[in-house]
């Protein structure tokens, strides 16, 4: 057997709701296998142990929302080979990232009784505005295949692939009949990245965004359209505003929507 | 309404080969000398200069790669590869014995039999040279049938030019051999700049009877092509090969088109006025 | 072997025993049925499977199932799935790896599809298929997997009686008329089929039915209801010098005006009959030991097509149109000696911005500004 170590890896937590660190855990074919294959040397949601590094690969969930976040994710960062962010919230600033179009002080003044012991910034944004990133997994929830294949190839010494091609692809693979085609259902389908396996329109609903845009989407044209099939851009708003909403490209299109309405 | 078509070998198919050699060359570029585990289809097995076997290593991918090797082999036979993505990168920490998948070869080769009576040029960029590499085996072994032949090698630097220790014997046996780098080092007193430099500055006794063979980064390749017209060589008379992404390798994947040309099958091999409509379009 | 058997009556009451001797053949019997809002091609084993007294209403980028005011069969046009997705499977394993004490081991999948019936194919799907054989039959390669589907299987076309506002089968020369390609071809009439044999195994089959002689007034009412859906089509694409018209108008401006529109999201591609590219990806377990080569449909929109080690050739969207719309049009016929589209109007209605090749070729054909 080879002697080299195993890659120490660290699972780090920001602003999330520790959904794609669950896909981990929940990935119970492949969990012992891969536990043979790493040193999971920081992963407070599975082990009390703390190591405090280097790593050679940190998985990073979450977004950034604190001061102290900010200095954390720096810190991490010059503790890990390789950093993986995992999931909308650390890519794209996740759901919380609606707090970027509204008035942040206002919240913390309606949600806590003594919002002076709040620290927090008005912008939740993903990790990569922060640190470098080395790779980024999509989704919300990421999928826990392409989580096993992340990290099964970095421990094979191969750079991870994850397919860029839009939600469409997988729906006609598995024979899903377009539901803004057939049904006039609006759907983020055309302009978001494929890794949930197209699972919404299967169940006539419309793709809600979760993997964020696709490569080169074009989301003007689909909005152009989605508005001239009658969506009111203001729903239409809200369909872009979701877990990848902060992301540049749903982003530009939500406030140009926004500024036209 | 059914067909009945006779059933054909599985253009799928892998033959196991195992690595018998290796072959360091310069940074990230090495030989791997192949062979079959099945000695019956090492005996059937030829290939024409210029063609390209699939390389597939399980667990990583499979990429098109061309032969390097001398086309009379018949025990191992040789393929130059750089070590640029997850499968080559695999193929570099292999050892020998170590075994893989091929299926080939595949595609077009060099048309050696139409440059017949002609002064030969080969014109290679960077690791181009590996391709043209067969072609250069054949056509020392049957040099009286050529009236001249000529190697324009045009390298980035001293220290990336491939196959140097077999110039000598290729220069030896009648091959004019000319070496450009784009960055000189200091020890280097040889040319200097791009390859179609030396094309422009190489005296042409007959350019009507002359045949011009290039494999290099296609920008390479489209200004040897309009220097070789310049000098009044009949485009009918230069070949070049091309490269695409490729996935079958038997003109069904779609990825390699280039125009109404599969890369794959139709080439990788063309004349240059049949792709010369489709060279300077971008993004085609 | 010249002369063609002159058509027979098949009662409407009967049309079940067609099914049912196909599936005691042990054929798979797939055919239109109703699913997720549309008129899809699925297994079926009852003629109540059928879209009976259902129709479907398309323009670009719509497709709306309506109901008939009759209980015709087979009343629709042409719905999302293509009979591709049987012939051409959307994944296929094509080989497996193994590591062994003697290295790597590799062999052809397990591959033992059906036997394939179809029913209710139509005269622009007969050529798709017959576009598709020449693809992966008539090369120098032969696909196997699309080879083993392909050599078994048993075609019942029917013909069009109606036309979608997307058909342009007429301008393909491709229908609406089924001619020839399949085992049986039927017309629907008010209480039956015109039943027409295309070959011996077809002939066959029909021995094993219940069918009468027609009438001259059902011959007349065949040729009716077919000359209806020629009537039906208004949509047309003008062929004429089309490959050099194409490829000589590489830089025209209409291709960066479709690439603002055009979603890049693969859909014309996927419901294309004849639309063939996939990519070969590497499925491996976790420990090493075995991997698979996995055969998965693909299209020229991904930006990843065509990657090659210096990025991708085609960056744009602009260029990935333009690689669809050539191919189909002009080099296919460089390639397979015939166009790439048959004028089934599918990438016309399931293009989610509508975008409409008949109009995009229109447009190409007037000269830049």
């Amino acid at each position: 057997m080879s002697a080299k170590p195993k890659p120490k890896v660290g699972v780090f937590k920001f602003a999330s709701c520790d959904g794609c660190q669950l896909s981990l855990l929940s990935a119970e074919d492949e969990l012992l296998t891969i536990a043979g294959k790493i040193d999971i040397a920081y992963f407070l949601e599975a082990t009390s142990r703390i190591d405090e590094g280097p790593y050679d690969i940190a998985l990073v969930e979450g977004s950034i929302t604190t001061p102290t976040d900010a200095l954390r994710i720096r810190d991490i960062r010059q503790r890990s080979k390789f950093l993986i962010t995992i999931g909308a919230c650390a890519t794209a600033g996740g759901i919380q990232a609606l707090r970027n179009w509204a008035d942040h002080d206002e919240f913390v003044r309606a949600v806590y009784a003594r919002p002076e012991y709040i620290e927090t910034l008005a912008t939740s944004t993903p990790i990569a505005e922060h640190v470098p990133v080395d790779f980024e997994l999509r989704g919300c929830p990421i999928n826990r295949h392409q989580l096993v294949e992340v990290i099964v190839s970095l421990v094979a010494g191969r750079k991870p692939k994850t397919p860029s091609h839009s939600v469409c692809l997988d729906c006609k693979r598995r024979g899903t009949v377009c539901i803004t085609v057939a049904q006039g259902i609006p759907c983020l389908g055309p302009v978001t990245q494929s890794g949930c396996g197209a699972i919404c329109p299967s169940y006539d609903r419309g793709c809600y965004g979760c993997f964020g845009p696709a490569k080169q989407c074009n989301t003007g044209s689909l909005c152009q359209q989605l508005l001239a099939d009658g969506t009111p851009a203001p729903e239409l708003v809200q369909l872009l505003r979701n877990y990848n909403g902060y992301a540049p490209e749903f982003r530009q299109q939500s406030e140009q929507l926004e500024t036209q309405a | 309404m059914s067909l009945a078509s006779t059933p054909t070998a599985d253009p799928w198919g892998y033959h196991t080969v195992r690595i018998h050699e290796i072959t360091p060359e310069v940074a990230d570029v090495a030989t791997y000398h192949l062979g079959f585990d099945d000695s019956a289809v090492a005996a059937a097995y030829r290939f024409q200069p210029g063609q390209f076997n699939m390389l597939y290593l399980p667990g990583f991918g499979e990429v098109p790669i061309s032969l390097s090797a001398d086309p009379r082999s018949s025990t191992t036979w040789a393929h130059t590869v750089r070590a640029v993505g997850n499968v080559t990168q695999k193929l570099a920490r292999s050892k020998v014995g170590d075994t893989l998948g091929l299926r080939g070869p595949f595609g077009s080769g060099w048309p050696l039999h139409t440059a017949e009576g002609h002064d030969v040029v080969l014109v290679a960029g960077g690791l181009g040279i590996a391709p043209l590499r067969p072609a250069i085996y054949e056509l020392l072994r049957q040099a009286n049938r050529f009236r001249s032949l000529t190697l324009l090698y045009g390298s980035r630097t001293p220290d990336t030019i491939l196959f140097e220790h077999e110039l000598p014997e290729w220069s030896q046996r009648g091959m004019s051999v000319q070496i450009t780098v784009d960055r000189a080092s200091p020890t280097w007193s040889g040319h200097v700049g791009v390859v179609t430099l030396l094309l422009d500055r190489l005296p042409l006794s007959d350019p009507q009877q002359t045949s011009v063979l290039m494999c290099g980064p296609e920008v390479m390749m489209r200004f040897v092509g309009k220097s070789a017209l310049a000098r009044g060589i009949p485009e009918s008379q230069l070949w070049l090969s091309m490269e695409r992404n490729m996935q079958c390798a038997i003109g069904l994947c779609g990825h390699c088109q280039l125009g109404p040309t599969f890369i794959c099958k139709d080439g990788p091999v063309y004349r240059h006025d049949h792709l010369a409509p489709f060279l300077n379009v971008e993004g085609l | 072997m010249n002369s063609t058997p002159p058509s027979l009556f098949l009662a409407r009451s009967n049309l079940q025993l067609l099914i049912d001797r196909l599936a005691e053949q042990g054929f798979e019997v797939i055919g239109p049925t109703i699913s997720q809002a549309a008129i899809v091609y699925d297994r079926i084993s009852s003629v109540s499977d059928l879209p009976q007294g259902w129709t479907d209403r398309q323009a670009p980028g719509e497709y709306r199932l309506e109901r008939r005011d009759d209980d015709q069969l087979f009343g629709y046009v042409v719905g999302p799935h293509s009979w591709k997705r049987y012939l051409f499977p959307p994944l296929t394993t094509l080989t497996t790896a193994d590591l062994t004490t003697n290295g790597w081991q590799m062999r052809a999948a397990d591959d033992n599809p059906p036997k394939y019936a179809f029913l209710g194919v139509r005269a622009c799907e007969l050529a798709a298929i017959r576009v598709q054989d020449k693809v992966f039959l008539e090369g120098a390669y032969v696909d196997p997997v699309y080879q083993r589907r392909r050599q078994n299987a048993f075609i019942v076309a029917v013909n069009c009686t109606q036309a979608a506002s997307t058909c342009f089968c007429t301008s393909m020369e491709t229908g609406p008329r089924c001619r020839s390609g399949f085992d049986l071809a039927l017309t629907e009439l008010f209480d039956g089929f015109e039943v027409e044999v295309g070959t011996p195994a077809g002939a066959e089959l029909l021995r094993q039915l219940p069918t009468t002689s027609i009438a001259e007034q059902q011959l007349a009412d065949a040729e009716q209801r077919r000359q209806q859906a020629v009537d039906q089509i208004t949509r047309k694409l003008d062929t004429e010098g089309i490959r050099d018209l194409l490829l000589t108008r590489l830089n025209h401006p209409r291709w960066e005006e479709v690439g603002q529109r055009c979603l890049s999201c693969t859909n014309c591609t996927m419901v294309c009959p004849t639309c063939f590219c996939s990519s070969v990806e590497e499925v491996s377990d976790l420990e090493g030991q075995h991997s698979e080569r996995e055969r998965r449909w693909d299209s020229c929109f991904n930006l990843d097509f065509s990657y090659v080690s210096g990025g991708p050739v085609r960056r744009d969207i602009r260029s990935r149109y333009r690689q669809w719309l050539t191919h189909k049009l002009a080099s296919w016929i460089d390639q397979f000696g015939s166009s790439g589209c048959v004028g089934c109007g599918r990438c016309i209605t399931w293009c989610p911005v509508g975008i409409d090749i008949t109009e995009e070729v229109a447009a190409l054909r007037k000269e830049a500004p």
